[in-house]
């Protein structure tokens, strides 16, 4: 009877390491195989594929990745806090991100007399898009055109429907009609054929706006007739796919033609040149009467400026990293801040702690802060010194030399100020801008008083 | 009776045996044994930094082994079973970091091999002015460019 138990005993062991054993093979197995096959083909993708969901098939780790740009996380100085609200029939939204205006009241006064200082939040993940867009306020204060599409939805395959298949014919068209006759021709925020090739799935550049801009930029450089699509390696494509948007840019005629205004570089300083020799202004301001500019997240132009593109280094490297999934190595296209993904993003070439990295960080944006203030500040000075000598009656050419000030100063203050990296993307670029920024009005307040 | 019961035994026994023989051989655990940087790299994750090796400098000089397990062959193997153990572990159950860093353990490994070949250079650093300073504090890329 003895015997019989240790025998028993030992069926059990060697049945539960043999389980054990086979656990572990059928594992090596799976992660073999997972490395082996990079993707299957579910369904063929075509250029008119706009449905991201049916790509995600083909791609399910990339898609549930790109899902989660529904997530609002904040940074320091970024990110979005889910803020509820009521829905309405005209909003239907009941999750919005914070107001910058009533965290920064300044800002009214800066936009005085333009739908920004009416409402301007902080941006939500790629997933809202095209949803903030439809229903921001500023929508019920301004007749915005149709040419805010081309950033804010999947515009590839709409334009060459509108077209008759000329991509650039359909941009044209949408760029005349008015928002909400636009909006009827798109469905997605940005998805999979905005950026990749549906068969090779390499990147491309579908945006007008950007095939133009980096043109008249590459011209600059003394680089004629350049055509993205076929000269650019693959590592610039990996910054380029996101510079068909995050970048400054402004509507050009009565055509309201998307244009980035980089024909004089792309420094802060240089598209200024652009709008001073063009004679552009996006809006008179309500409370000087100077013809003033808004800069828009020029996120691409910054970091163009900065070591890491310096370094070879694209907004993927660090907003999309490569991530493990299974036996994969795939881009996250969980598009977020660097921040909230140190590991991926910034311990592949800087092997220092998390916290050393977001000290680091830290002490660049907090630096950077605190001049996009004092220059801020300053800019106000100035308002109210226009404002004092208009009421005064000051003489007409000093007024208009003051107004010019405020201009300039507004426009490289809000270069910092709308980027939304507070400097990281190129430090000293950034502080340089907004030394700039406070010699303007410098130049303004000595003008008027 | 107490025949077949010892029987069963061995049978369990050899079943055992079998499956984890099995599995030992399908995932070549045999090549752990050797000194080949392919055998580092049956694991997917391993393949940038072989890969980076097989460009850098050291690639005709010195495999994974000479420089990140210890000099003397029962350290070795020692080094090898305990790593092997965790690597195992880790990448079982999925649970670590995209972006791996060594052990202070195994950072030491790598010092000291640094300076078991360079020691006609390293001798008249060590200990010269206090803590000496890490070799791949400035030569980070220099065994495999990728991860430094």
């Amino acid at each position: 009877m003895k015997s019989g138990r240790l025998v028993a005993l030992t069926a059990v062991v060697a049945a539960v390491a043999a389980a054990g054993v086979t656990a572990l093979l059928v594992n090596i197995f799976e992660r073999q195989q997972e490395g082996r096959n990079p993707f299957y083909r579910v369904v063929d993708l075509t250029d008119e594929t706009e449905d991201p969901a049916v790509w995600g098939r083909n791609f399910p780790f990339q898609y549930d990745s790109y899902g989660r740009t529904v997530d609002q996380v904040r940074t320091r100085y970024g990110g979005s806090e889910a803020i509820p609200r009521v829905a309405t029939e005209a909003d239907p939204r009941s999750v919005v991100a914070q107001s910058r205006l009533e965290d920064d009241p300044r800002l009214r006064t800066m936009w005085a007399g333009y739908a920004f200082s009416v409402d301007f939040r902080e941006e939500r993940g790629h997933a809202f898009m095209l949803e903030d867009q439809t229903y921001t306020e500023r929508q019920t204060v301004a007749q915005q055109p149709g040419t805010c599409m081309h950033c804010h939805a999947s515009v590839y395959a709409p334009y060459r429907k509108l077209g008759d298949g000329d991509l650039i014919l359909g941009f044209e068209r949408m760029n005349r009609m008015p928002y909400a006759e636009a909006r009827t021709h798109v469905t997605h925020p940005v998805t999979c054929l905005d950026c990749h090739d549906p068969v090779s799935m390499r990147l491309r550049v579908t945006r007008p706006g950007f095939m133009e801009g980096i043109r008249a930029l590459k011209a600059s450089e003394g680089v004629p007739d350049y055509d993205v699509n076929a000269s650019a390696t693959h590592q610039e494509m990996r910054a380029f796919v996101c510079g068909q948007c995050h970048v400054e840019y402004y509507f050009k005629g009565p055509e309201k033609r998307l244009t980035y205004p980089w024909s004089n570089g792309g420094k802060a300083d240089e598209i200024l040149a652009y709008y001073d020799e063009t004679g552009f202004a996006d809006w008179t301001h309500a409370e000087t009467g100077a013809p003033a500019l808004k800069a828009q997240h020029p996120e691409f132009e910054l970091w163009s400026q900065g070591i890491h593109a310096r370094s070879g280094v694209t907004c993927v490297d660090c907003h999309m990293p490569y991530t493990r999934a299974g036996g994969l190595k795939v881009s996250d296209h969980h598009v977020r801040s660097p921040l909230l993904n140190i590991n991926n993003a910034c311990q592949v070439c800087h092997k220092w702690s998390e916290d050393e990295l977001v000290e680091r960080v830290y002490t660049i944006q907090d630096r950077t802060y605190q001049m996009r203030n004092v220059a801020m500040d300053a800019l106000l000075e100035l308002i109210a010194d226009i404002r004092a000598g208009a009421a005064r009656g000051a003489a007409d050419a000093d007024l208009t030399a003051a107004r010019q000030a405020q201009r300039r100063a507004q426009f490289l203050l809000d270069f910092i100020e709308a980027e939304n990296s507070m400097g990281f993307h190129a430090p000293q670029e950034a502080m340089r801008v907004l030394g700039l920024s406070l010699e303007h009005t410098r130049r303004g307040q000595v003008a008027i008083k | 009776m107490g025949r077949s019961l010892i029987l069963l035994a061995g049978l369990a026994i050899g079943l055992a045996a079998g499956v984890g023989g099995y599995t030992f051989v399908y995932a070549r655990g045999g090549s752990y044994m050797t000194n080949d940087p392919a055998a580092c790299a049956n694991c997917h994750v391993m393949r940038p930094y072989y890969e980076s090796w097989q460009r850098s400098s050291h690639r005709s000089v010195a495999v994974c082994n000479d420089c990140h397990t210890p000099a003397d062959p029962v350290g070795k193997y020692v080094t090898k079973a305990r790593n092997g153990f965790w690597h195992s572990y880790a990448f079982t159950t999925g649970d670590f970091a995209d972006h791996m860093r060594a052990t202070p353990r195994n950072q030491a490994i790598a010092e000291a091999s640094c300076q078991k070949c360079h020691a006609d250079l390293t001798d008249a650093l060590v200990g010269v002015a206090g803590e000496t300073p890490s070799c791949v504090r400035c030569h980070g890329a220099i065994g495999h460019p990728f991860g430094n």
